[in-house]
C-alpha cells in the first residue's frame, strides 16, 4: 500500500509531538555549559566551570552519594520483596487474590502527595524522619509495584509445569524457586530491579516531606536550586541526573537484547 | 501430598513480607491519614463542610478538575495521532518513536520542569526566537500562568496516553480496515466509521489513566505555575508544612484517592490494569 497524503502528515505531526517529548530532556545539555553565572543558553561562549562546581562542591557530592545509596538499597528491597511476592500471587489461589494484588499496587496508584503526607504523619513517631531507613523504606514500598508488574508480567510465559516437575520430583520450594523459577523470570527481574532503582533515583515529592537537613538526595538539592537561585550548577546537576537514568535503560536494553528477551 | 500442605499453601509465605511491610507502613499510614479527615481539628465532618463554605477550596478544586481535564483532551489528542503514526510505521522505525516515549518517560519529572523553565520563561528560547524572527513585540506570557502549568503536564502525560492506546489499536485485526476499504469506502470513512469505534476502549482508557495520575500533579504546577496556579497537591503541601491544618489537608487527600480509586475501577473495565502499567514498563 502506498503511503497516502493524510497517512505522511500523520507521521510528520507525530513526530512533530515526539520532539516536543524529548526536547525538554535535552535542554539542560547546553543550559549546563553556559558561559555565564546566571541560567542561560551558552550564546556567548561555553565553558564547565558549572561541572566544576557540581565536583568541588562537598554539598553536590553528598546528595549525589546520598542518592546513590539510597536508590541501591531501596530498588535491592523492592526487588526482593516484590519478586517473591510476585510468584508467591502466581502460585496461591482464593477470594482475597485480587485485593492483595491491588493492595501491593496502591503505591502506585496513589498520587505521591498523598503517600508524602501518610509517611511524614507515620515516620514521625517512628523516629524514621530525615533518616536513610526512613527514605529508603519509603522509596522501596513505593517501587514493589513496579517489580510486582514486571516479574508477574514474566511469569504469564512459565510453563506450570516446570515447576510442578520440580515440586513433584522432591524439590523443596526453595530449591524451586530458586533453580527452577528465578532463571527464567531474570529479564522481569532485571527489569523491576531498573525501574525501581529509576523511581528511587528520581523521586522527589515523598523525600521533600520525609526528609530535612540530614538527608539531602540530589533531586532535593536539584529542587531546591531551582526554585531558589538561577545557579546553573542545577543544569549540570540535571545533566547528570537525566545520564544516570539513559545509563540505566540503556544497560538494561542491552542486557535484555542479548538475551533474546520478549518482554522488552 | 499430606492434608496440611493441601489447606496451607507454602507460596503464601513469599508474599507475607511484602505484604506485611505495605500494610504496617504504607496502608495502616493512608488510613490514618483517612481517618484524620473527620477527626482533626475536632470530629465531625466539619473538613468536609469547608467544600461548600470556603470559596478557595471549592475554586482549588474546581481548578484542578478543569486543568487535568484540559490536560486529558490535549494528552489523548496529540497522543492519538502519535499511537495512529506508531500502528502504521515501519518496524525501525516504530522501535525508535517507542525509544523516544520510554526515555521521555523516565526522564524525571524535575528536569522536564526544569526544561520548560528555560523554554517558556520571559527570556526563555521560545520567547527568543519569536522576538529574533519578528513574530512578536513583547514576550508572550507562557510561564507562572495556567499555560505554562498545561504545556508541562501535557508534556508529562503524553506517554501515559500513548501507551494504552497503542496497546488497543495493536490488538485491532488490521483486516478490518482493509475490508471497509476493499467494499469501497474511502480512508476517511474507514477511519471515521471502523477504526476509531474500535479503538474506543483505548481512547478512554488512557483518557482515565491520564486525568487519574494528573490530579495528584505537585512538581510541574509549582515550578512552572510560580505560585499563582495552585492544584490540590501544592495546596496540602502548604496545609502541612506552612499552616499545619491536618484536617483540611487530609479532607482533599481522601477525595483524591476516593476519586483514584473509583476511576482505576471504571479503567479496570476497559483494559485489565496489567496492559496498562504492562505496557508502560515495557
Amino acid at each position: 500500500m502506498k503511503p497516502s497524503l493524510a497517512s505522511r502528515i500523520t507521521q510528520i505531526a507525530a513526530w512533530a509531538i515526539l520532539s516536543v517529548l524529548i526536547i525538554p530532556s535535552l535542554v539542560a545539555f547546553p543550559v549546563s555549559v553556559t558561559g555565564k553565572t546566571y541560567l542561560s543558553f551558552p550564546w556567548e561562549g561555553a565553558s564547565l566551570q558549572h561541572f566544576r562546581n557540581l565536583l568541588t562542591s562537598p554539598e553536590w557530592i553528598s546528595s549525589f552519594g546520598q542518592s546513590l545509596l539510597i536508590a541501591v538499597a531501596s530498588s535491592a528491597l523492592a526487588t526482593l520483596l516484590g519478586t517473591l511476592a510476585a510468584i508467591g500471587l502466581w502460585r496461591v489461589s482464593g477470594r482475597f487474590i485480587e485485593a492483595i494484588r491491588a493492595f501491593l499496587l496502591l503505591p502506585l496508584m496513589v498520587p505521591p502527595i498523598i503517600s508524602a503526607m501518610a509517611f511524614y504523619r507515620w515516620w514521625v513517631p517512628l523516629g524514621l524522619i530525615d533518616s536513610y531507613l526512613g527514605i529508603i523504606l519509603a522509596h522501596a514500598i513505593l517501587a514493589i509495584p513496579m517489580v510486582v508488574i514486571t516479574v508477574s508480567a514474566a511469569l504469564a510465559n512459565f510453563d506450570l509445569k516446570l515447576e510442578q516437575a520440580s515440586r513433584s520430583l522432591g524439590a523443596s520450594l526453595p530449591t524451586t524457586v530458586r533453580r527452577v523459577i528465578l532463571p527464567v523470570i531474570r529479564p522481569g527481574i532485571l527489569a523491576g530491579a531498573v525501574f525501581a532503582f529509576i523511581l528511587s533515583w528520581d523521586e522527589i515529592v515523598v523525600t521533600l516531606f520525609i526528609s530535612k537537613f540530614d538527608v539531602f538526595t540530589l533531586p532535593r538539592r536539584l529542587w531546591n536550586g531551582m526554585r531558589e537561585n538561577t545557579d546553573p550548577t542545577v543544569a549540570a546537576a540535571a545533566v547528570v541526573l537525566i545520564c544516570t537514568t539513559l545509563v540505566f535503560l540503556a544497560g538494561f536494553a542491552i542486557l535484555s537484547r542479548k538475551r533474546g528477551d520478549k518482554t522488552a | 501430598m499430606t492434608a496440611r500442605t493441601s489447606c496451607f499453601n507454602p507460596y503464601w509465605l513469599l508474599v507475607a513480607p511484602a505484604v506485611l511491610l505495605v500494610l504496617a507502613l504504607y496502608i495502616a499510614p493512608i488510613v490514618n491519614v483517612l481517618l484524620l479527615s473527620v477527626t482533626d481539628p475536632k470530629p465531625g465532618f466539619g473538613n468536609y463542610a469547608r467544600i461548600f463554605e470556603s470559596d478557595t477550596v471549592a475554586n482549588l478544586i474546581w481548578r484542578t478538575v478543569r486543568l487535568c481535564l484540559i490536560t486529558t483532551v490535549a494528552a489523548v489528542t496529540l497522543g492519538y495521532i502519535v499511537s495512529y503514526a506508531m500502528l502504521h510505521a515501519l518496524s525501525g522505525v516504530r522501535r525508535r518513536m517507542m525509544a523516544i516515549l520510554l526515555i521521555s518517560f523516565w526522564i524525571s519529572v524535575l528536569v522536564r520542569s526544569f526544561a520548560w523553565l528555560m523554554l517558556l520563561g520571559h527570556n526563555g528560547l521560545v520567547n527568543d526566537a519569536l522576538l529574533g524572527i519578528g513574530l512578536i513585540s513583547d514576550p508572550l506570557p507562557l510561564m507562572r500562568n495556567e499555560l505554562g502549568v498545561l504545556i508541562g503536564m501535557t508534556e508529562y502525560m503524553l506517554p501515559y496516553a500513548i501507551l494504552p492506546l497503542l496497546a488497543n489499536m495493536q490488538g485491532i485485526d488490521p483486516r478490518v480496515s482493509s475490508a471497509s476499504r476493499s467494499l469501497g469506502a474511502s480512508n476517511v470513512q474507514t477511519f471515521f466509521r471502523v477504526f476509531l469505534p474500535l479503538t474506543k476502549p483505548g481512547i478512554i482508557a488512557a483518557s482515565l489513566l491520564v486525568f487519574i495520575s494528573s490530579l495528584g500533579f505537585y512538581v510541574t504546577p509549582a515550578i512552572l505555575g510560580g505560585g499563582k496556579v495552585q492544584m490540590i497537591a501544592e495546596y496540602i503541601s502548604v496545609q502541612l508544612l506552612v499552616t499545619v491544618r491536618w484536617g483540611v489537608a487530609a479532607m482533599l487527600a481522601t477525595l483524591m484517592i476516593a476519586s483514584v480509586l473509583a476511576l482505576m475501577y471504571v479503567l479496570n473495565r476497559f483494559m485489565k490494569l496489567s496492559v496498562v502499567f504492562g505496557g508502560a514498563a515495557r
